[in-house]
């Protein structure tokens, strides 16, 4: 059993048995006349690094302070583990957060804060210095043990905020931008870190970042947020490969989005017609679009490839002229704009030299792509 | 519950030692005139009711107030003491505001610290110093006389100058120190701008420094006026008999006349008078307030 | 701007010698062996002998430490829970009444205080002795105390209790083991202002006190409405010397913390 467990990729929320962790149930929560969370519903299972992902005021915070216990909804209700937690305050839930300001009590050593919840618990002095030892060797603080917050760098606050939260062995960890603070190296760094610890100590997570590459990284399964709803909860692979709205496409990542009219082909194919004069694009899609429908297709900027001449077997080409290139080192970007003035976006690893680089501004260009490559999306 | 317990606590304490012994004076000063033999009359009586209460009091203390002139004198003259000692204090303490915020860095915190001391010591104490300066015996008469400016001694204790010196001297720190905080506010580029777009050193100061310290004049200003108003002890101990102002009054209206009723009404009166510079004063600080946001 | 102009240094001087040159002759006189206070005669410490046993006075100073150290312990708590009320109380009924009674003490005439409290201990038949100027103090200063510690409290990372709360604390527990300490410096601020209000109130005490308690203010405004005597000059010194060497002190104090805590977040910063 253990080895086929091993074998299985983790996905709960495939498994129609598996029994979530948290549920949302219809959630609505009002702030007056404002609607932070429009009547949702999301499952979260044991185990999961969930991430909730979204610009500012999208909601995103409110669930998490709702799941800590600061906020209550104003309709429907948040089970953990099957128990209504409603009526629950913060300070009796299983649920601990890690504060995106990282509130590290100033007045308190580096041990005081990590041990601070564990006294409250009242539990034996000798199982409180094990843990907190514990908790400090898996963050890498040891040597920081009695310094006061202000005494130790922005990584190393990070880490104890951490630990602290992680302390009380939560059923729920919840992380509010955890990595908001850090620059952009040491962010990188701490996210490997975070999964590995979330695999360690087998914790479900659930983290609100603005960051859509942190999400991706992290989390098992992202849900892109707007307006107090979900638009999509999926693993980072299927929002990236398969977003269900241009909303999603364009959140996550860059995007070229052409709009036209559909025309079905069979077998999930379509032809779409999107500028006059030129020949209809071929896309497929899983979902039934019905002929003469407005849709957009997605592609993402690295299926398309970019030629001096028209590729013969390409099931789509257009040919433009090269607007703007922006070169970012390890790949460029070629800005081509369309005879009808729309601009596609094609992005090339640069494997060569730049020297011999084989396009320049105003030459003429193909771009091409396979009918699997974009996304079609109805209206 | 914990919560109302703790709203309860501090309310109780401030209605019951504030806002109830206020009453009392409004209601006394509506009352008749008696010499410091309580009760006064009315009292109320639960069985007459309010109705019957109310229609008892009367205005007559305040009719009183404005038939012997001593009365809107003393108001006046207070308003007047205030008025110019609050400019005094703010030619004063203007140039020193200035001088700190355009001194060295590392020197800010020990001037900051000059100005704060006074403002611990006793307020009893640095009015009392004044006294062996001003006297015609004083030092300031004797070191006149050495320097030959003078020839008799000055007559200054006991008289209105006394008043203005004390005032000035005493509440320096309350023009001070919000001077000073608007002023280090001051970024030092903006003179430099204006300068560098044609005006003069005094030009800038007068276009650019002076508006942009506005607040801190406007706050220092009424909070030396406000207290000034109702003042008692410089008064009473630099002041002399020809010195009239509504503190003290009130407190020989009190202690000698010990004609309480009047005394209430006279309180009432010297509240509804600071009401005006008080309303001004919060909405200066809560457009400051705003500003900062 | 690393050297001040002569205009500048001129008005720093004057206005520094204008706040300073009173105390200071004031304390040269109180070592004056002459009665006459304007005359030097000779330096000499008898003023300070004289006052070491002048029972009255030590009476007096002993009755204004205990008012003092009363009421501003009052004082500060109940100025903390009306601050605490005010900066986290949410909404209540009365809540403009509260912060205007909280407020109005402030820019209220001391003598207008004075005479409402004293009709009030009249009306309702209290003696008038320690305990009622005790009530007035703590009821004038814990308005200053509520304002400084208001302050400090709107500056305050609400997400501090919010961790200590979500880590198990009750809400009594948050602000016993996590506000409070943080707070501390301002509630003592609170206390030594507090405390200091206390000590130098002449008309509030006047009005509120009785025969059997005169407080040290109370004690010199009489002696002094007779005259300058340099053993009030001695007083006085005393008085001028606790408070120097208390305001310094503070001071050194803040400012070593504070230089220190920028030190390490220096180090702390560089380190990684």
């Amino acid at each position: 059993m253990g080895a086929l467990l091993n074998s299985t990729v983790f996905a709960p929320w495939d498994d129609p048995q598996a029994k979530p962790l948290i549920q949302f149930q219809n959630v609505t929560k009002r702030f007056g006349g404002f609607t932070a969370i429009d009547n949702l519903s999301i499952d979260i299972f044991e185990r999961e690094f969930f991430a909730l992902l979204g610009p500012s005021g999208c909601g995103k915070t409110t669930m998490m302070r709702m799941l800590a216990g600061f906020e209550k909804p104003t309709e429907g209700h948040i089970l953990l583990a099957g128990q209504d937690i409603d009526p629950i305050p913060p300070n009796k839930r299983a649920v601990n957060m890690m504060f995106q300001s990282y509130a590290l009590f100033p007045h308190l050593s580096v041990w005081d804060n990590i041990a601070f919840g564990l006294k409250r618990d009242k539990m034996p002095k000798r199982d409180i210095e094990e843990r907190v030892d514990e908790m400090l060797r898996l963050t890498r603080l040891e040597k920081f043990a009695s310094r006061k917050p202000h005494q130790i760098s922005g990584g190393q606050r990070q880490r104890v905020a951490l630990a602290r939260s992680l302390a009380k062995a939560p059923k729920l960890l919840l992380l509010d931008e955890p990595l908001g603070a850090l620059d952009k190296k040491l962010r990188q760094d701490t996210q490997f870190e975070l999964m590995d610890i979330q695999e360690k100590t087998g914790t479900t997570f659930v983290i609100v970042t603005h960051d859509q590459e942190e999400a991706m990284t992290v989390a098992s399964r992202v849900a892109v947020m707007d307006h107090g709803r979900i638009i999509q909860a999926d693993t980072p692979a299927r929002i990236y490969e398969t977003p269900n709205s241009v909303y999603v496409a364009d959140f996550i990542g860059d995007v070229n989005i052409i709009e036209g009219r559909a025309t079905p082909k069979g077998d999930d194919s379509y032809s779409i017609d999107w500028a006059e004069g030129q020949t209809p694009l071929q896309a497929t899609s899983s979902a039934a679009i019905e002929k003469g429908q407005k849709c957009h297709l997605a592609i993402r900027p690295e299926k398309v490839t970019i030629t001096a001449e028209r590729p013969a077997d390409a099931a789509n080409a257009v040919q433009g002229k090269v607007h703007d290139i922006a070169y970012l080192g390890n790949l460029s970007t070629y800005h081509v704009e369309l005879p009808n003035g729309t601009i596609i976006k094609a992005q090339t690893a640069n494997t060569r030299r730049i020297s011999r680089r084989s396009f320049s501004w105003e030459d003429p260009v193909w771009l091409s792509w396979t009918a699997t490559a974009g996304v079609l999306l109805a209206n | 519950m914990r919560r109302f317990v703790l709203i309860a606590i501090p309310y109780l304490w401030l209605l019951a030692l504030f806002l109830v012994p206020f009453a009392i004076v409004l209601k006394i000063s509506l009352s008749d005139a008696a010499i410091a033999r309580p009760p006064y009359f009315p009292q109320f009586d639960w069985a007459a009711g309010i109705r019957a209460f109310i229609s008892e009091l009367d205005f007559e203390n305040y009719i009183f107030l404005t038939q012997d002139d001593l009365y809107w004198k003393a108001y006046l003259s207070s308003v007047k003491i205030a008025l110019i000692s609050t400019a005094l204090t703010l030619l004063v303490g203007y140039p020193i505001a200035y001088g700190m915020a355009r001194a060295p860095q590392e020197w800010r915190a020990t001037l900051m610290m000059l100005v704060i001391l006074p403002f611990w010591t006793s307020f009893l104490i640095r009015v009392y110093a004044w006294m062996g300066i001003l006297s015609n015996e004083g030092y300031l008469n004797q070191f006149l006389m050495w320097t030959g400016l003078i020839s008799e001694p000055l007559t200054i204790l006991n008289t209105q100058t006394a008043v203005y010196i004390g005032i000035v001297y005493t509440y320096l720190p309350f023009m001070i120190l919000p001077i000073y905080s608007a002023l280090d506010r001051l970024d030092g580029s903006l003179i430099e701008a204006a300068e560098d777009l044609g005006c003069s050193r005094a030009q800038a100061f007068w276009l650019v420094t002076i508006p942009l310290s506005r607040p801190g004049i406007i706050a220092g200003c009424f909070l030396v006026m406000i207290p000034v108003i109702g003042e008692f002890v410089i008064p009473s101990l630099l002041g002399g008999s020809g010195t009239l102002m509504i503190g003290k009054v009130l407190w020989e209206e009190f202690f000698s006349n010990r004609d309480w009723p009047v005394a209430s009404a006279v309180a009432i009166v010297l509240l509804l008078i600071l009401v005006i510079p008080i309303v001004l004063f919060q909405r200066n600080q809560q457009k400051q307030a705003e500003a900062e946001q | 701007m690393n050297r001040l102009s002569w205009f500048n240094a001129v008005s720093l001087t004057l206005g520094f010698a204008f706040l300073y040159i009173p105390m200071i002759i004031l304390i040269i006189f109180s070592f004056n062996e002459s009665k006459l206070v304007t005359v030097w005669a000779g330096f000499s410490t008898k003023w300070y002998g004289e006052l070491i046993h002048n029972e009255a006075f030590l009476d007096a100073a002993w009755v204004t430490v205990r008012v003092a150290v009363f009421s501003s312990t009052l004082a500060t708590i109940l100025g903390t829970m009306a601050a605490y009320v005010l900066v986290r109380g949410g909404r209540f009924f009365g809540r403009t009444l509260f912060s205007g009674m909280i407020y109005a003490p402030l820019v209220m005439p001391e003598v207008i205080t004075g005479l409402s409290l004293l009709l009030l201990f009249i009306g309702i038949g209290l003696d008038r002795g320690i305990f009622t100027i005790v009530l007035a103090h703590t009821t004038f200063s814990m308005c200053y105390v509520s304002v400084v510690v208001s302050s400090r409290l709107i500056t305050f990372d609400r997400s501090l209790e919010e961790a200590a709360l979500d880590l198990g604390c009750s809400p009594a527990q948050a602000f016993r083991l996590v506000t409070l300490p943080i707070i501390a410096p301002a509630v003592i601020s609170g206390w030594l202002l507090a405390f200091t209000l206390s000590l130098d109130d002449l008309v509030i005490a006047s009005f509120t006190s009785g025969p059997s308690a005169t407080t040290l203010p109370i004690k010199i405004f009489s002696a002094v409405r007779l005259g300058v005597s340099p053993e009030i000059n001695a007083l006085s010194t005393l008085m001028i010397a606790v408070v120097t060497i208390g305001v310094i002190t503070a001071s050194l104090v803040t400012k070593r913390a504070a230089v220190r805590q920028k030190q390490e977040e220096q180090a702390a910063a560089r380190a990684t």
